[in-house]
């Protein structure tokens, strides 16, 4: 994309950006029990870092965030795939979920699920492919 | 996982080490790894006999898919244990040979032998898998390694044309075998052949019975190189020689027997599988026998010579199904024609792989295989002379070889054809025993061409590229094991009688033993002065009579039209085949993303139109409805009014920005329905969607044909009233039926219950859908790959170019 000088986007994203994000890991987090998940937190991701190349360009945001996308996906299909054939190790069917309460000092009792990994996974290939997509297709001359 | 199961895929396991024995022991030639696994299966399936000849099956189960009925039951009855050794014991010859037949400097060895060991893994599926899905899984397998093998040197031409139309054929065959497994799992709901057999009385009369038959029959036809199949082996021959003569003579080309042998007890009571099997045996027989007098490549010679034994052994198995018909043990006359081809199998792995063998030898040494140039090499190679002498004349049939027995058994069974009441063989059965005599007396003179016209003559040294000498010891070690074998099993046939011939029968005619006793099988020399001997004695005097005259009669084969030779007719069914397909394609692959739209959404709208009225289920139900708030009018009139203005609108970003506007609406009204999590997720689709938009359009040229008006396109115009249409008749009957209790209960009742979590949507996406989930991440993730791809390539060759 062509580099335009947009003062009021440049300094608005400063601090947008990091809420954005912000915003979508609790997104993602939260997903178990209130609106929100792995996709929805990945496009919000993604969205965020979409917000970045408007802004800038595509080699500045190359050099900010220097992240191969491709790979992104690839550890996400692996989080996904890994945490449903892990069942299989104590023989009980693929993609079995598991789940149990601890109970930690300062947070109180948090809820910890072998689904919010998979969920993980979700984000992480969110992101990746829309992110590799929309690269690539910017990128092409 | 039992040391049964584990000795049939050991070598799928071992081939995974032969890369690394490859590049780490770069000065021992690969084979020498490979060679102890063959030699340490023959030992092992050697050490059953004793278990088979008591009459019991060793059965193991290894539990793959028990839902679908699908197991890996591997059995060694009779019948397998005869193919496991010919497997295993030509295998590990086979392995020797081909140490000091393919150089190691010059060879790919490590893709060589990886594909032997596929191939030989796979072969030790189909012949001992009780399930017929998991032989059938198998039998393809055997089919990809001979297609390997055939092309293993890929350079050239004739290789890659030999190993596709072997892949073809063997393919079509063994596709239209698995319609056949799956049919006799519809008649017996079993794919268990120890069941299918137990079941086969009751399915002789249901109408799938027959379509079963011929299907099975195609992929025994194809995978052994029957008529009119048989096109594929003479090109085979590409195949490096240890190849050939491991899998395109002694083992593969023996699937097909083997699996006519299994099924018969399944079918063979029927008249069409008498006449087809016998029939088209004895068609191949004479056929090959005819052809192959023409050939002039050594290995050519042998292919139809396969060929035409191949069908010699498949015209017994026919012949012999007619025992079935004939109950009493003792007097059952029909019983020696299943001793004879399961006899003859054991002597024409012997005599052909020796033979096999020796024309590697010739063109190792020669460097030539074309018998016009060859002649007069009996000096130079005396030990490849006697063991092409001694494969020849077995194969001929001449005493005191294995050959000659087992092919007075083939008489006997072809004689006694005349004597059966059953299907028209009162009159018909003549035919047989006349062909089949016919047939020898060209399997005599070719056999004679073979070994003659290389060995004897004149010796032709300007046409030879290199000077003939003896091969190295190595080579000449197994076709002389092999060539022993034809001697031993000539002078001591009930070596084999009660061992390995008679379990192998009780496999196949078990019907026949179950009110007791057992097969008797005893092979002698001499029968008195029989019908059989004069019949020997005329096809050596016939044959020696035309051999001399042969250059006077072979001017005969040109008047064979080649046009209408079968191998003219499958080079044009290729063509046509695909030059036909090629013009459908570009008939509605034009390339344009308008005209495939077309396509997807014309049918959408057929299929879904055509239920809908089919089922009768377009029902518009007014009850149970809510109000309609000021809300959702004010939406709805904002998304009909922006959807209709981007008809009108002439620069692209702003149609852009107005569909985002339109998605944005249709976003607030899952806010009103309080689906928040839909709501979310489609702010964020559509926002990352505009974007991606504009990075699209950023990159489409400035068309004209925004800059006026859209012209009104018929079709277009068809296409998206009609698809709104339907997905408005949809979502109304959709509502108006309720045909059963909404799902939602279950999913309200169990996500906390079950999966722990609050929020359905998010619970049924990781948890109850989980597979869903995970096979549309992994659609994503190929397709933003795809797109990668293909613009990356694009961009690449323009910089190249």
């Amino acid at each position: 994309m062509k580099k335009t000088n947009n003062i009021i986007l440049e300094s608005a994203i400063t601090l947008l950006l990091f809420f954005i994000v912000l915003f979508s890991v609790y997104i993602f987090t939260a997903g178990h029990y209130y609106p929100g998940g792995g996709f929805i937190g990945g496009l919000m991701t993604a969205g965020a870092i979409v917000l970045l190349l408007i802004t800038y360009d595509i080699k500045t945001v190359q050099q900010i965030l220097p992240v191969n996308y491709r790979i992104i996906t690839a550890i996400g299909l692996l989080f996904a795939i890994g945490t449903s054939a892990g069942a299989l190790f104590f023989d009980v069917p693929f993609l079995t979920h598991v789940f149990t309460h601890v109970d930690l000092p300062v947070l109180g009792d948090i809820s910890l699920h072998t689904a919010t990994l998979f969920d993980l996974g979700v984000y992480f290939v969110v992101v990746g492919v829309t992110m590799t997509i929309i690269l690539t297709i910017g990128e092409d001359e | 996982m039992s040391y049964l199961h584990l000795a049939i895929i050991s070598p799928l396991l071992f081939s995974v080490f032969i890369p690394i024995f490859y590049k780490k022991f770069i000065r021992i030639h690969t084979g020498w790894f490979v060679l102890p696994l063959p030699i340490l299966l023959f030992i092992y399936f050697l050490s059953t006999i004793p278990k088979i000849t008591n009459r019991q099956t060793v059965t193991e189960t290894f539990n793959w898919i028990p839902s679908l009925g699908v197991n890996f039951t591997a059995k060694v009855d009779g019948l397998g244990l005869l193919f496991a050794l010919l497997i295993t014991g030509i295998g590990a010859l086979v392995v020797f040979y081909s140490i000091y037949y393919l150089a190691k400097e010059k060879e790919r060895l490590n893709t060589f032998y990886v594909y032997l060991l596929l191939f030989m893994g796979a072969m030790l599926g189909v012949v001992l898998s009780d399930n017929l899905i998991v032989m059938y899984a198998f039998w393809e397998l055997t089919s990809f390694s001979s297609f390997l093998l055939i092309g293993y040197w890929h350079e050239r031409e004739k290789s890659r044309y030999g190993a596709q139309k072997s892949m073809l054929i063997t393919v079509f065959g063994g596709l239209a075998m698995l319609g056949g497994i799956i049919l006799l799992y519809i008649m017996t709901g079993t794919f268990s052949i120890t069941e299918i057999v137990a079941q086969s009385g009751d399915i002789f009369h249901h109408s799938l019975f027959l379509p079963a038959l011929i299907c099975v029959l195609l992929g025994a036809f194809t995978k052994s190189a029957q008529f009119p199949f048989y096109i594929w082996l003479p090109d085979a021959m590409e195949a490096p020689t240890p190849v050939s003569a491991y899998l395109h003579s002694a083992t593969m080309v023996k699937a097909g027997i083997y699996l006519v042998a299994r099924l018969t007890p399944v079918f063979g009571a029927s008249s069409v599988w008498f006449w087809l099997v016998a029939g088209v045996g004895i068609i191949t027989l004479i056929w090959g026998s005819v052809f192959a007098i023409r050939q002039t490549d050594l290995k050519g010679i042998l292919a139809f010579s396969t060929v035409s034994q191949l069908g010699l052994i498949m015209s017994l198995l026919g012949v012999g199904s007619a025992a079935l018909h004939y109950e009493a043990l003792s007097e059952n006359i029909f019983t020696v024609a299943i001793t004879a081809a399961i006899f003859h199998l054991i002597n024409h792995a012997t005599f052909k792989g020796s033979l096999f063998m020796a024309a590697g030898i010739v063109d190792h040494e020669t460097g030539t295989r074309d018998i016009r140039k060859l002649g007069g090499l009996m000096p130079f190679m005396p030990i490849t002379f006697t063991i092409s002498i001694i494969g020849a004349f077995s194969m001929a049939g001449l005493p005191p070889f294995n050959g000659f027995l087992s092919k007075e058994m083939f008489f006997t069974a072809m004689v006694r054809v005349t004597q059966m009441d059953i299907f028209n063989l009162e009159t018909l059965g003549i035919l047989f025993p006349v062909i089949a005599w016919v047939a020898s007396v060209f399997t005599f003179i070719y056999s004679m061409i073979l070994v003659f016209k290389t060995f004897t003559g004149k010796y032709q040294p300007e046409k030879l590229d290199k000077k003939p000498h003896e091969a190295p010891l190595g080579m000449l070690i197994p076709p002389v094991i092999l060539i022993s074998l034809v001697v031993i099993f000539g002078f001591f046939p009930n070596l084999l009688s009660e061992s390995l011939i008679s379990p192998a029968m009780a496999a196949i005619l078990p019907s026949l033993l179950n009110a007791g006793g057992e097969f008797v099988v005893h092979i002698s020399f001499w029968h008195g002065f029989t019908i059989e001997l004069f019949m020997t004695l005329g096809v050596i005097l016939l044959g020696i009579t035309l051999y001399k005259t042969l250059p006077k009669w072979k001017r005969m084969y040109d008047l064979v039209p080649e046009k209408l030779s079968l191998f003219r007719f499958y080079d044009r069914l290729l063509e046509w085949s695909q030059s036909g397909s090629y013009k459908v394609t570009n008939k509605y692959m034009t390339g344009s993303i308008h005209s495939y739209l077309v396509y997807i959404l014309a049918f959408f709208i057929f299929s879904l139109t055509v239920t809908l009225f089919w089922k009768d289920a377009f029902k518009l139900d007014t009850g149970n409805v809510s109000s309609i708030g000021i809300y959702e009018w004010v939406l709805a009139i904002f998304v009909v009014v922006g959807s209709i203005s981007i008809l009108f609108i002439k620069s692209r970003m702003t149609s852009i920005i107005l569909l985002g506007a339109v998605g944005y609406t249709v976003s607030l009204f899952y806010v009103l329905f309080r689906a928040p999590d839909l709501a979310l997720t489609q702010l964020v689709i559509e926002t990352i969607s505009v974007a991606l938009f504009l990075v699209c359009f950023y990159h489409l040229p400035k068309l004209q044909r925004y800059e006026t008006r859209m012209r009104f396109k018929l079709t277009n115009a068809l296409i998206s009233v009609g698809v709104g249409a339907v997905v408005t008749a949809i979502a109304l009957s959709a509502h108006g039926n309720k045909l059963f209790e909404a799902i939602s209960k279950y999913y309200v009742e169990n996500t906390y219950e079950k999966a722990a979590g609050q929020n359905m949507v998010n619970v049924i996406l990781v948890d109850f859908r989980g597979f869903d989930t995970l096979f549309e991440i992994t659609v994503l993730a190929i397709a933003s790959l795809g797109i990668y791809g293909m613009i990356k390539l694009r961009l690449n060759r323009r910089k190249e170019s």
